[in-house]
């Protein structure tokens, strides 16, 4: 049975189809990220596999049950972030956590745990208000954890974070599915889609477009490689004329070369000591939504 | 899991929450309370001030009053002496004093001003009154009749009584209101709403705790107010104000149902707590929390009566201060449940979960 099943899943508002038609399965233990540009309807289909939102058509289940209508047993089973802090206003960071447990008859020593976990130990007097967007989201995440879920869904958590608190962010979330919990997280960022999920579904205008690890949904593209080689370490003649190199154009880096025989290149141009400032740009996730949409991805 | 630990918890969260709110505990608790030291001070003393009274030269009149009538006499006048009769004039045109009097022979001659009617009229009744006792006592003949006044000041209401009641139901009121409107929409803002619905915590616990919450704040206002009204301004309660406790908590969850009218209606947070203000401050003028309606045109009292706060106004002051039995408070507990039941269900289908 897998952990998240969802099949032909429509959610519109007025005109507009925020989710249209989407399937969608998710395997117990594994970590899948929803990706796609602001407004493509991830927030919509996250929540309304939480059970958040009325489906217009199709069904969505966790755990072999329906989430629609409210349903009070599933509830303990999962974990939500939601992309506001959802906080009682004016508590501590510790006051904010025991409350969320006492909600789900969680222990106050678990409470405490997590926020060991998170690194909030030292804030844990601090309220809510005053914490820092990073802070502020680890302790959401922890709120989302303290009744140990068997299904976290975590909604951009690294939204409107800077670059360093991202990082930090990445590593307390990159265990999570460790002793087999399933997450699913909703961002717009490729790289880190990249760095967490085992698989990514991309969406785009209310629909997925494609599924699959970020590897193979990369060795999928067939798109061609493109080798960066120091300036004047080969001419771009040369280079045309290499085997397997399908075209050579000057740039401000150097010449680049774009082949399908990456090794073959690489080890042609080992034997001919040509590799000083080598470098080799296989496909990525951008190239993937390019193929996918006919557009550049812009978050 | 038990319900009452989620109770407990809720309300403990929400509770904080209102305490560390300084602006909250302030327009709940102190600023009504500044309404109550105000008028309990302004109103303390109603009596009419002494008549300022200088006497020029000789008035052999009032000097020569027999005691008991000199005592009355000082009961409505300051006398002050003077022997010069211009100075003691344009003391009373500059209004320093209200009234001037010589005597010219037999007749009693009293100068005064008509800036203030009313000290004008007192000073020249009492004036030809005392006259007239002197005619009666100079023709040596006993009065036939007597005339003897009695206040009953003390079977009415003074200020404090009056005020005391009505600056609580407005202060009730308001923290209902603001709480439940700041409430609805802050947790809809944030999506603590929306975060809650999906623990496993029934959506009747979570109205249950924030209503506890209120009441629990209603009843603290009224311990504040009977305290201070009757520890330092002599409020005296009479016998079934106890009553007013069921009546101030139905009242709570009346005015927490406009508060969620307000919350439903506006799309943030300010915009709900004006709404409520927009709601209620108009509502205590016209129901009575600062001043009597008595007064007021007739049409006015009328729409006074589509108010619930009216009610809750006069239901307390007929328990606490009028001494009226319990049952004077069934009544308007009726009216106020009434109106919670309505304006609930009309707040509940314009709510919306986007703000949007």
């Amino acid at each position: 049975m897998p952990a998240i099943e969802v099949i032909d899943l429509v959610k519109t508002y007025g005109d507009l189809r925020a989710v249209d038609g989407v399937s969608l399965e998710v395997d117990e233990g594994e970590f899948v990220g929803v990706l796609g540009p602001n407004g493509a309807g991830k927030t919509t289909l996250l929540e309304t596999i939480e059970g958040l939102r009325r489906p217009d058509a199709g069904t969505a289940r966790v755990l072999g049950k329906d989430v629609w209508p409210r349903n009070p047993s599933l509830l303990p089973r999962i974990g939500v972030q939601l992309q506001a802090s959802s906080f009682f206003e004016r508590l501590t960071a510790r006051e904010q956590i025991r409350t969320f447990a006492a909600l789900y008859g969680a222990s106050v020593e678990t409470a405490d745990e997590w926020l060991e976990r998170v690194g909030l130990v030292d804030k844990a007097d601090t309220r809510v208000e005053d914490l820092s967007g990073g802070q502020a989201q680890r302790l959401s995440i922890a709120c989302a954890l303290v009744h140990d879920p068997d299904v976290l869904f975590l909604d951009e958590p690294t939204a409107a974070l800077d670059p360093q608190a991202r990082r930090n962010l990445w590593d307390l979330l990159s265990g999570l599915n460790e002793s087999g919990r399933t997450v699913v997280l909703t961002t717009h960022y490729m790289d880190e889609a990249e760095a967490l999920c085992d698989r990514v579904a991309i969406m785009d205008h209310g629909r997925i477009l494609e599924v699959g690890s970020p590897a193979a949904l990369v060795r999928g593209l067939d798109a061609p490689a493109r080798i960066t080689v120091a300036p004047g370490a080969v001419g771009v003649d040369a280079a045309r004329a290499m085997p397997g190199v399908d075209e050579a154009v000057e740039s401000v880096d150097g010449v680049v070369l774009t082949t399908r025989t990456p090794a073959q290149v690489v080890a042609r141009l080992a034997e001919q000591d040509r590799l000083d400032g080598v470098r080799v740009h296989t496909g990525t996730l951008e190239d993937v939504f390019l193929s996918l949409t006919g557009r550049e991805y812009r978050a | 899991m038990s319900r009452g630990t989620t109770f407990w918890a809720l309300s403990a969260a929400i509770m904080r929450g209102f305490l560390r709110d300084r602006a909250a505990v302030f327009f709940a608790v102190l600023f009504p309370l500044m309404f109550l030291v105000l008028f309990g001070a302004i109103f303390s003393d109603q009596d009419q001030s002494k008549v300022e009274l200088i006497a020029v030269g000789d008035v052999a009149l009032v000097d020569d009053l027999p005691a008991p009538a000199r005592e009355a006499f000082d009961d409505t006048f300051e006398v002050t002496e003077s022997d010069d009769l211009d100075a003691a004039l344009e003391e009373v045109r500059k209004g320093d004093a209200d009234v001037a009097v010589e005597q010219r022979g037999d007749t009693l001659v009293a100068h005064y001003t008509q800036t203030e009617q009313v000290k004008a009229a007192i000073t020249q009744g009492t004036l030809r009154a005392f006259v007239d006792g002197s005619n009666v006592t100079a023709s040596g003949q006993p009065p036939k009749y007597a005339f003897e006044a009695e206040r009953v000041e003390d079977d009415s209401l003074s200020t404090i009584q009056f005020v005391t009641p009505g600056l609580l139901g407005w202060a009730v009121a308001m923290s209902a209101a603001f709480g439940a409107a700041a409430t609805l929409q802050g947790w809809r803002q944030s999506k603590l709403l929306r975060r809650l619905q999906l623990s496993p915590v029934s959506t009747r616990t979570i109205v249950g705790a924030r209503v506890a919450v209120t009441v629990a704040i209603a009843l603290g206002q009224m311990a504040i107010f009977l305290g201070l009204g009757s520890g330092a301004f002599g409020l005296a309660l009479t016998g079934s104000w106890w009553m007013a406790v069921p009546m101030l908590v139905v009242g709570t969850l009346c005015f927490m149902a406009i508060g969620l009218l307000a919350g439903a209606i506006a799309k943030t947070t300010e915009g709900a707590v004006n709404m409520a203000n927009f709601f209620v401050l108009p509502m205590a003028f016209l129901s009575g929390s600062f001043f009597p309606l008595d007064a007021a045109p007739a049409w006015l009292r009328t729409v006074s009566d589509l108010l619930p706060l009216k009610h809750l106004n006069e239901g307390m002051l007929d328990v606490m201060v009028r001494g009226e039995g319990p049952s004077a408070a069934l009544w308007p507990i009726a009216i106020l449940a009434g109106f919670a039941v309505v304006v609930t269900l009309l707040a509940a289908k314009l709510f919306r979960w986007e703000t949007t």
